[in-house]
């Protein structure tokens, strides 16, 4: 039974990942990426780690593609632009990314020489993963929260708008107050 | 069959008729409350008090022309209004509905699920709700519904934050995410909107901003958007949005119930047994109407929003509120006072 759920979500994962990329809508695509990450929810959960699961819906799919597709809908983006207009800095960004995903698969398959600790209940339970991460990894733990807190506040800088030169009426909403 | 699979199947029979039931009934709650608040009779030509209006309205709902506009986008048209439904008909499942019954010395939780996980499940299943009003507003190829899309999206995100906070902070001195924990957790000390009142109203306005209830209903706004998302949706679909409106507002009274007010539990009235199954079902179902009267006499007592005061409300005061409040549980609950 286990493995018939596991096989469905996985091929599901990969499929619905493929029409991420593939598709030419970007609204299609974003709902693909829904799915996608739905299935590997349920993967988490048949794993035993239904916390992880829960998060993953409750994250990505319940809060952050909506945001991309809000951003989709405010600038009714329907097709696909021309896959020729290269931004500036996008072939080191693709470089970067490259070096890190190669990193990661290299470290994988360091790993998997040797064999892994059994995945207990202990370790994937939310007490398991708290412990884990306010413990062992507290420095990277912080790092990456400090990370959060610069996007943030850099978000913020790049939103707001320079003051406004002249008297202001009083009374009258200041221009990002409006709706978008 | 295994037991524990005829037990699951009663246990999905008995919320999900009554999650289907509370439409119709809601139905004619809300048109009678509503005529009821404006001094008017409201609908009283069908049976006793138009008790038979809400099944003439589903009648009617079924043999309308179903339109589908030429320009819009067919596959994703089709799709959202079943995506309104789905999010309540699973989010109910994690809610306890009374005591672990034995029967033959094995014991059944009442409740469809008993996730360990179960309210971060609820919350998870229940952001998903957004994507029916969002895909219903970009299918349909028409300003009006756009926007609406636009301020749905815009709107659930800030108010699931506060709703969240609201949430893990009942979570706190529980230390589980079982729901069935937290009612037994009330059980045995007090209902837990006592000690956190701050959460539970950042929970309480917060619902009404998930559900797309007045006076957080800017999405549909029918004085600036015709009827917002669902402007181009017509007969069964349109009802589809309709009842998916009700289903979410029963499965958020019933977590809210369940976390702040002992669920499916009386105080000083210990349930156990089959009497105490069905005595608990009748408690959670009476605080659920309750909460569903609640809904429908603030829709019709408060004015609309503007959008920017809605924006503001949700990020400028609930956030911060909810954040003092998680603060306030976590200290209070680290002094053992909780």
């Amino acid at each position: 039974m286990e493995t018939v759920i596991f096989l469905l979500f996985a091929l599901l994962a990969v499929a619905s990942s493929l029409v991420v990329v593939l598709h030419k809508n970007p609204v299609y695509s974003t709902m693909s990426l829904v799915v996608t990450l739905f299935s590997v929810a349920v993967l988490f959960v048949l794993l035993g780690a239904p916390f992880i699961g829960a998060l993953q819906v409750l994250i990505y799919t319940g809060a952050i593609l909506v945001l991309f597709l809000f951003v989709l809908m405010l600038l009714n983006i329907t097709r696909e632009e021309s896959a020729v207009t290269a931004q500036k800095g996008q072939l080191a960004a693709a470089v970067l990314g490259a070096l890190v995903f190669g990193g990661m698969l290299l470290l994988l398959v360091l790993e998997a020489r040797r064999p892994l600790d059994p995945m207990t209940e202990e370790l994937v339970s939310m007490k398991g993963l708290a412990r884990s991460l306010f413990t062992e990894y507290l420095l990277p733990f912080e790092i990456v929260g400090l990370l959060l807190l610069v996007a943030v506040i850099g978000a913020t800088v790049v939103a707001r708008r320079p003051p406004q030169p002249g008297p202001t009426v009083s009374g009258l909403e200041t221009p990002e107050e409006i709706e978008p | 069959m295994a037991p524990s699979l005829i037990a699951t199947l009663i246990n999905v029979a008995v919320m999900l008729g009554f999650v289907l039931t509370v439409v119709p009934v809601m139905v004619w709650v809300e048109r009678r409350g509503s005529a009821l608040i404006q001094d008017r009779p409201g609908p009283n030509r069908l049976g006793p008090l138009g008790l038979i209006q809400p099944l003439a309205d589903a009648l009617k709902f079924m043999f309308k022309e179903d339109v589908t506009p030429n320009a819009v986008d067919k596959p994703l048209y089709l799709l959202a209004p079943a995506l309104a439904i789905m999010p309540a008909m699973l989010t109910i499942s994690v809610i306890p509905f009374g005591p672990d019954l034995t029967i033959n010395g094995r014991t059944y939780p009442l409740a469809i699920t008993n996730a360990p996980a179960g309210v971060l499940l609820f919350l998870a299943l229940a952001s998903l709700g957004v994507y029916s009003l969002v895909l219903a507003g970009y299918a349909s190829n028409n300003k009006f519904s756009l926007m609406g899309a636009i301020r749905a999206s815009a709107q659930m995100i800030s108010y699931e934050l506060a709703l969240t906070l609201a949430v893990l902070a009942v979570v706190i001195p529980v230390g589980s995410f079982n729901p069935a924990d937290i009612v037994a957790y009330q059980r045995q000390h007090v209902w837990m909107f006592i000690p956190e009142i701050l959460g539970f109203l950042v929970f309480l306005i917060a619902s009404f901003a998930e559900t797309n209830r007045l006076p957080f209903d800017l999405p549909e706004a029918e004085s600036e958007l015709v009827a917002g998302f669902h402007t181009e949706y017509s007969a069964m679909r349109f009802a589809a949005f309709f009842m998916g409106e009700y289903m979410s507002m029963t499965s958020l009274s019933a977590l809210g119930v369940t976390l702040y007010f002992g669920g499916w539990s009386l105080p000083g009235v210990d349930l156990h047994g089959w009497i105490g199954a069905i005595v608990g079902l009748l408690v959670l179902v009476a605080k659920i109407a309750f909460c569903m009267a609640v809904f429908v006499w603030v829709r019709w007592s408060f004015p609309r929003f503007r959008y920017d005061q809605l924006m503001r409300l949700g990020w400028k005061v609930l956030l911060p509120i909810a954040i003092v409040n998680l603060i306030l549980i976590s200290a209070l609950t680290l002094a053992g006072v909780l």
